[in-house]
C-alpha cells in the first residue's frame, strides 16, 4: 500500500459511527485485511453471522463440519501465507472444539486470532446453556485471550489480538465476546494497534553477541546450523541462504524449519530428530560449533539431552527470551528477530568451504541410503511403499507442490523425502502432533494460495479424525490433493509395538470403509492402487484435475519407518533398522 | 550450583487484569511447583499489580519460569530473589476467647513480648495481629495454642527488594517511543 491510500484507509477507519457491535466485528476483521475466516455458528455466536450475511462480498465465511476443522483450515491458511488466520465459533462446544486447533498453533507458533461468541454477560457463571470458561480453558494454549462484556470494547480489544497474533513470535489469541457485546451499540473507530506497553514482541538484536557468534563460527573446524521455523516466521530465507553459501556451513533442519531452504540444495543436509536424517544426527555429536536458529530443541530434535552436543559450543538466535538455555545451555545466544541478527552476522564470517567436514557427511548419507533410502525409494518387494509414492509426486510436481501432511508415519515419510522449491511449502502438526490435522489444514492452505498445488498426505488414521471436512472441500470447491496412504494400521504406534512392546498390537489394526465411495459421496472423484505399475497414472491423473481429487494408496501393511532415535536415547544411538 | 532447592520469592509487575491469576498459576502448575504463598496487590505504580509468590525450587527453575512470565503478554516485569536479598514478612491474626485474658495472666505477658498488637476487644472475644518473620509468628501460635485459639490467619509473605525495581523507567521508555 502507497503512503497516500495507507493515509486514507486510516482516515476512513478513523472517522467515529455508531453500530451494533457485531457489525464493529466485521467491520475490524476488514480493516485487519481478513478476506476469509473459518467457522460454525450456534446461538451466541448469531449475532456476528447476521453481519457476515450482510457484508458477505467483502468477507468469505467458509462453514467448516467441525470446529476443530475451523481451526485447522486458519492454521493451514496462515502458515502458507504467513498472514493472521481467523476461526469462528459460538461459545460451549463450539469454543471447546477450537481448542486443539489453538493449542496446536501455540505450540507450533501459528499466528490465529479465534473469535467466540459467549452468553450474555448477566448470565455468565449461572451454567447457562451452553456457556463454559473458554477464558480459563484457553490460557495455557493461547499467547493472549481477553474476553468482552461491552461493545465500546470491541474495536480496541480486536486491534491489540491481532497485533500481538502476528507480532514477534507469533501464536494463537482468542477473544470471546458476550451476546450483550454483540448487540450492543458503539460509536465505532478503528485503530491498528502499534504497541502493548507491558510486552517487547521482538528483542532488539544484541550487536556484541553477534560478533562472538561470528568469531567462534569463523574459528569453527566443524561447524553445523540446524535451523528450525524461526527463519520461515521471520522470512530469513533469502539471508540464511548467504550465511551457508558464504561460509559452506552444512545446513539441517527440523521438521518445522523444512523448505525454507531448497531440498536441493547441496549445503542442505537434511532433516534433524527421531525420524531424520542419519548424518546431522549422527553428526550433531561430533561438530565443534552447533549454530541453532530459529529452533527450540524440542525433545524430538535433540534425544537425550545428557548426551546432546556435549563436545560443541552452541550458538542460539532465537526471538522468544524464554526459550534460550531452557533445554540446552548456549555459550552465545543472539536474541532478536532471524532476519535481523542473520543480517548483522553476514558480513562479520568469512568465506570456508568445510570440504572435509562435508566429506563426513556425505559418507553418512551413502549408508543412510544404502540401508533405508533405497528400499523406501526404490523398493524391489512387492507391497507399495509410503516413500516411492512421495517420490513420484515430487516428480510431477517438479517439487513446486505445499505438502499438507497429518501426524504419523506417513508424516515422517513426507517430511524426509518431499522435495521443496519454495519456502512455506510444509505444513504439518510438529510440536503438538495432532492427528485429524491434515484435511482441513489443506483447505485453509489451498484457499490462501490458490496458485499453488496443495497435496494433503494422511493415514488412513488422521484422515477418518476430520474426514467430515471432505463436506467443506465439496461445498467451497476448494481443489486440494488428498493422498491417503493407507496401511490398515495406526503405523507408528504399531510401529512401536513391534519395537518395544513385543509386537503387542494393542488397538491399533483399522478396519477401513471404502474410502473412494466416501469422496465420491462427497462427490469428489477418486481413485484407489494397490499396485506399482497403477501409482504414476493414478498421480498423474490427480495433479491434472482441476478440481478436488481423492487418492487413496494402498501400502505395505507393517513397513517401519527408519532411521530412528529411540525415545530417550541419544542422538548419536540413531538406528538404521 | 543451579541444581539445590531453595526458597525463592518470585515477583511479578503485571497489568490489573482479570484472568492473569489463572495464566501465572497455571505456569507453576503445568510445571508441578507447589506455590508457598501467594499475595497480590497494587504496586507503587497505579494501575500496576505486583505479585509476590514463595516457592522452594532450584535456581535453574526459577530463571526458567521468568522466562515463561515475562513472556505474557500482561506481564511488565519478572524478578526472582532470595530471602537474603529482600526485604519480608507475614503478618498473622488470632481470634481468642476474652475470658482467657482475664483468667489466664499469662496471656498479657505473651503479648508484650512477643510485640503483637490488640486489634480489638470485645466481652466475647479480642483479635490479636502479628506482623514479622514466620518462626515468630508461629512461635506466638505455639505459645496461645495452649490456652485455645478459636481463630487462627496467616497471610503470605510480602517482601520488598534491596536493590531498585525500574519498572516505572520500562513504562516510561514505553510511553516516549
Amino acid at each position: 500500500m502507497n503512503t497516500e491510500t495507507a493515509n486514507k484507509t486510516r482516515e476512513v477507519l478513523s472517522k467515529t459511527e455508531r453500530i451494533t457491535g457485531s457489525e464493529a466485528i466485521i467491520k475490524c476483521l476488514i480493516a485487519e485485511d481478513v478476506d476469509i475466516l473459518y467457522g460454525y455458528p450456534g446461538g451466541a455466536i448469531m449475532p456476528v453471522y447476521d453481519e457476515l450475511y450482510k457484508f458477505r462480498n467483502k468477507i468469505h465465511h467458509v462453514l467448516t463440519r467441525h470446529e476443530q476443522g475451523a481451526a485447522h483450515a486458519a492454521q493451514g491458511f496462515a502458515r502458507i501465507s504467513g498472514r493472521v488466520g481467523v476461526a469462528m465459533a459460538t461459545s460451549g462446544p463450539g469454543a471447546t472444539n477450537l481448542i486443539t486447533g489453538i493449542a496446536d498453533a501455540q505450540i507450533d507458533s501459528t499466528p490465529l486470532v479465534c473469535i467466540t461468541g459467549q452468553v450474555p454477560s448477566h448470565l455468565l457463571g449461572t451454567d447457562a446453556f451452553q456457556e463454559t470458561d473458554i477464558i480459563g480453558i484457553s490460557t495455557p494454549v493461547t499467547k493472549w485471550n481477553h474476553q468482552v462484556t461491552k461493545a465500546s470494547e470491541i474495536p480496541e480489544v480486536l486491534a491489540k489480538a491481532f497485533y500481538i497474533a502476528k507480532s514477534g513470535r507469533p501464536g494463537p489469541v482468542l477473544i470471546d465476546i458476550t451476546k450483550d457485546a454483540q448487540f450492543g451499540e458503539l460509536d465505532f473507530k478503528y485503530e491498528k494497534c502499534t504497541g502493548v506497553r507491558s510486552y517487547i514482541p521482538t528483542p532488539k538484536t544484541n550487536l556484541e553477541s553477534v560478533k562472538a557468534a561470528a568469531k567462534l563460527i569463523n574459528a569453527a573446524k566443524k561447524p553445523m546450523i540446524v535451523w528450525g521455523q524461526g527463519v520461515i516466521l521471520g522470512e530469513a530465507e533469502e539471508q540464511l541462504k548467504a550465511v551457508i553459501e558464504k561460509t559452506g556451513i552444512p545446513a539441517a533442519w527440523t521438521i518445522m524449519g523444512a523448505s525454507a531452504i531448497p531440498t536441493s540444495h547441496p549445503l542442505n543436509i537434511g532433516m534433524v530428530g527421531m525420524h531424520g536424517n542419519y548424518a546431522p544426527n549422527k553428526l550433531t555429536n561430533e561438530c565443534d560449533v552447533l549454530i541453532a536458529i530459529g529452533m527450540r530443541f524440542d525433545d524430538r530434535v535433540t534425544g537425550s539431552l545428557d548426551t546432546y552436543a556435549k563436545q560443541a559450543k552452541v550458538i542460539h538466535f532465537e526471538i522468544d527470551p524464554a526459550e534460550v538455555n531452557k533445554n540446552v545451555y548456549a555459550d552465545v545466544a543472539v536474541l532478536g528477530n532471524s532476519k535481523d541478527s542473520l543480517t548483522e552476522l553476514l558480513p562479520l564470517l568469512n568465506e570456508n568451504s568445510h570440504g572435509a567436514w562435508h566429506q563426513e557427511f556425505k559418507d553418512l548419507y551413502a549408508i543412510e541410503f544404502e540401508k533405508v533410502i533405497k528400499d523406501d525409494l526404490h523398493p524391489t518387494k512387492e507391497g507399495l511403499t509410503m516413500g516411492e509414492v512421495l517420490k513420484e509426486i515430487n516428480v510431477q510436481s517438479k517439487g513446486d507442490a505445499a505438502i499438507v501432511s497429518d501426524v504419523g508415519q506417513h508424516q515422517m515419510i513426507a517430511c524426509r523425502y518431499s522435495e521443496f522449491n519454495k519456502t512455506k511449502s510444509n505444513i504439518t502438526s510438529g510440536g503438538l502432533g495432532t492427528m485429524g490435522f491434515a484435511l482441513p489444514a489443506a483447505i485453509g492452505a489451498k484457499m490462501a494460495a490458490p496458485e499453488r498445488e496443495v497435496v494433503a498426505i494422511i493415514g488412513d488414521g488422521g484422515y477418518q479424525m476430520n474426514i467430515q471436512e471432505l463436506g467443506t472441500i465439496f461445498q467451497q470447491k476448494v481443489p486440494v490433493k488428498i493422498v491417503v496412504l493407507n496401511n490398515e494400521f495406526l503405523g507408528m504406534v504399531r510401529q512401536w509395538q513391534q519395537l518395544f512392546f513385543d509386537k503387542r498390537y494393542a488397538s491399533t489394526e483399522m478396519t477401513n470403509p471404502d474410502f473412494v465411495t466416501i469422496a465420491k459421496g462427497y462427490h469428489i472423484d477418486g481413485k484407489r492402487v494397490t499396485k506399482r505399475e497403477e501409482l504414476a497414472d493414478a498421480i498423474k491423473e490427480m495433479m491434472a484435475s482441476k478440481e478436488s481429487y481423492f487418492l487413496e494408496v494402498c501400502v505395505e501393511k507393517e513397513d517401519n519407518v527408519f532411521p530412528m532415535i529411540p525415545s530417550g536415547a541419544s542422538v548419536s544411538d540413531i538406528r538404521l533398522s | 550450583m543451579n541444581e539445590e532447592i531453595k526458597s525463592f520469592t518470585i515477583s511479578i509487575y503485571t497489568e490489573n487484569n482479570i484472568g492473569l491469576l489463572n495464566r501465572i498459576s497455571a505456569i507453576f502448575q503445568r510445571r508441578h511447583i507447589n506455590i508457598e504463598s501467594l499475595t497480590t496487590s497494587q504496586s507503587e505504580i497505579e494501575g500496576v499489580n505486583r505479585f509476590v509468590i514463595v516457592v522452594n525450587i532450584t535456581e535453574a527453575q526459577a530463571q526458567k519460569i521468568i522466562g515463561q512470565f515475562q513472556k505474557q503478554i500482561e506481564v511488565i516485569r519478572a524478578y526472582y530473589h532470595t530471602e537474603e536479598e529482600t526485604i519480608f514478612q507475614e503478618s498473622g491474626m488470632f481470634k481468642i476467647k476474652s475470658d482467657l485474658l482475664f483468667n489466664e495472666p499469662q496471656i498479657q505477658n505473651i503479648i508484650k513480648e512477643s510485640n503483637a498488637r490488640i486489634v480489638t476487644v470485645n466481652k466475647e472475644f479480642f483479635v490479636l495481629e502479628k506482623s514479622g518473620r514466620r518462626n515468630e509468628i508461629e512461635s506466638l501460635r505455639r505459645d496461645l495454642n495452649i490456652f485455645g485459639i478459636m481463630q487462627f490467619v496467616r497471610s503470605g509473605r510480602i517482601s520488598v527488594t534491596k536493590e531498585e525495581m525500574k519498572i516505572t523507567e520500562m513504562l516510561l521508555a514505553f510511553n516516549n517511543q
